[in-house]
């Protein structure tokens, strides 16, 4: 194994150096701090305190990091009941900052950070630069949204604390981005995949060939994506591309990272102890099997997390990784163990479909969701069948109800998506069921 | 007075309208006027047919989304200055038209306008003060 000195040649960031953390040591750290959050979460959060009384729970009983198998899992849902503060363990005078990302019936989840919150944050996505080869000196162009979605704003604090240069570009206006990335000869570039994608396609729409430019690695996360997707980036931008894991329930991005090595993400398991667990069943499972990702906070002081269930279907790679880190590796993240959808980064239900045409015309009319790939970028369309009950024969009527539809769709998913009238009928229906769901996004 | 009208939703799509109105012909349903709304996306096919009844029966039965509406049929001479005469005798009356559409009548020598009116009891009252003759049912149908 690689001791710290040597692995530090390359990625020589201070911050770093708790991804080598001897694993005995580690281990004994996290243990102390499960006890801690465990601890914190049972004084402070009524729901978790209610849920450990009723399994006839005390912290006292966290003796081992096996012991957590006891504790109760904590799901989306729970954060949207509580909505807006329920899960909070700070009072409002220690939180200095609040995100908040779209939830299934309109309402969005709300996190919240303590300025310790923050620095954490901060350090882990130092760490994940700094383990992508980034170091001062670099150019960083942040094209991630930034505002109540944590990626902006995670993906700037730490490239500006690693001590490169920010472009803070936030998302759309791909010429501008393009303009930029030659301009200012951005050396690192972090978005969405798909959105990286489209950055290629228009580039050479616009005669800029990317392969001339400084870029030399993209940090590409928010989204599942593949390797056939990597080696297109990568043969076509000539970049190195990497996958960066994180959600906003558990602090956002920089919860795991790819090192150079590429095989698999680095969980910062000093602050998220990760678990895999059977989806069904609820059953912890060893290392190397497959299943759903559940993570606890191990740090977080304004939101802790107990056992929140991700929904993202992985497994705990078994091996340690040749880059020398002690910290365990996840497998990309393939699928997912519900319904759920990510759109240009967006977690999209088809249930808020559903509540949303529902909201509209008081009954649900057939419907289907369209998704496509069109230039890089995820498109979403909700087409709906007129029923007699929506039919009018006005036009004007017609264009009203178009724009109902289009702003409660709008409203409820946080992204614009394109509505389609179609008429009644023409959903293929099989079994007598529409199938709700058809997903044609190819690479 | 009050003429029925049948209307159907249609996208915008290549053979969307050729299939409604096959399926009238086979049923011996004579259709006297058809009139496309349309937008990019969709449209509404609106028609005046021989048996109103039968026709959204028959349709409906088909799976299509049909609506009756009551429109009103106002018969003018087809020469110059025929639909204006109408039209600003309407303008008198103050009362909102929600759509029309115009035909002519070639057995005659006139055109045929139909008007849709939010409300057609008293579009026809005005009308009638206005000295503006309707057509009946049986008069815009006969053969």
């Amino acid at each position: 194994m690689n001791s710290i000195l040597e692995a530090s040649a390359v990625d020589c960031h201070p911050a770093s150096v708790p991804d080598y953390t001897p694993l005995s040591e580690l281990r004994a750290l996290q243990l102390r701090r499960l006890q801690a959050v465990v601890l914190r979460s049972w004084q402070q959060v009524k729901l978790f305190r209610l849920r450990m009384d009723e399994r006839g729970l005390t912290p006292e009983d966290i003796r081992s990091l096996d012991d957590i198998a006891k504790l109760p899992f904590t799901v989306k849902s729970d954060l949207r009941d509580t909505y807006p503060f329920g899960l909070f363990a700070s009072p409002m005078k220690d939180v200095v900052r609040l995100h908040a990302s779209s939830g299934t019936t309109g309402k969005p989840i709300v996190v919240a950070y303590t300025q310790e919150d923050v620095d954490v944050w901060t350090s882990v996505l130092v760490r994940c630069l700094a383990g992508c080869g980034l170091h001062r000196g670099d150019i960083i162009q942040v094209a991630y949204g930034y505002g109540l979605f944590t990626g902006g704003l995670g993906a700037h604090y730490g490239a500006e604390e690693l001590g490169a240069t920010v472009v803070p570009a936030s998302g759309g206006h791909a010429d501008r981005q393009i303009m930029l990335m030659r301009d200012f000869g951005v050396t690192a570039m972090c978005c969405t995949p798909t959105y990286f994608l489209h950055l290629i396609e228009r580039a050479s729409e616009l005669g800029v060939d990317m392969k001339e430019l400084p870029l030399r690695a993209g940090i590409f996360g928010a989204e599942p994506w593949t390797e056939s997707m990597r080696k297109h980036i990568q043969d076509s931008s000539g970049i190195e591309a990497f996958d960066i894991y994180g959600l906003s329930e558990i602090i956002g991005p920089g919860v795991g990272c790819e090192c150079r090595q590429h095989q698999g993400l680095h969980i910062f398991e000093d602050h998220f102890y990760p678990e895999i667990i059977d989806p069904e069943s609820g059953e912890p499972l060893p290392d190397g099997a497959e299943g759903e990702l559940v993570l606890t906070t191990l740090s977080k002081q304004a939101m802790p997390m107990i056992r929140y269930r991700t929904r993202d279907i992985t497994m705990i790679l078994p091996d340690m990784c040749q880059c020398g880190r002690t910290l365990r590796r996840i497998g990309r993240i393939g699928r997912r163990s519900d319904d759920m959808l990510i759109i240009r980064g967006v977690n999209i239900f088809p249930s808020q479909v559903e509540s949303a045409l529902l909201q509209i015309e008081g009954t649900l009319p057939h419907y289907q969701i369209l998704l496509t790939r069109e230039h890089g970028l995820d498109q979403m369309e909700v087409q709906v069948e007129v029923t007699p009950q929506m039919f009018n024969d006005k036009i004007g009527a017609l264009q009203e109800l178009h724009q109902k539809l289009q702003g409660a769709l709008d409203h409820v998913l946080g992204i614009r998506v394109r509505v389609a009238l179609v008429e009644a009928h023409s959903i293929e229906r099989s079994e007598g069921k529409a199938k709700r769901l058809i997903d044609r996004r190819t690479l | 007075m009050k003429i029925h009208q049948i209307s159907l939703f249609a996208e915008n799509k290549p053979g969307h309208i050729a299939a409604p109105v096959r399926l009238l012909e086979k049923e011996g349903i004579d259709i006297r006027a058809l009139y496309l709304a349309d937008t990019e996306q969709y449209g509404i096919v609106r028609m005046i047919v021989s048996d109103w009844r039968k026709a959204a029966c028959i349709l409906e039965a088909q799976g299509f989304v049909v609506k009756v509406t009551e429109v009103l049929a106002v018969e003018v001479l087809d020469h110059p200055g025929g639909l204006a005469d109408v039209l600003e005798a309407l303008d008198q009356t103050g009362i909102n038209i929600e759509y029309m559409y115009a035909f002519p009548d070639v057995r005659e020598g006139k055109a045929i306008l139909i008007f849709r009116f939010a409300d057609p009891d008293v579009a026809i009252m005005q009308l009638q003060l206005a000295g503006i003759n309707l057509l009946a049912s049986d008069e815009l149908l006969k053969d």
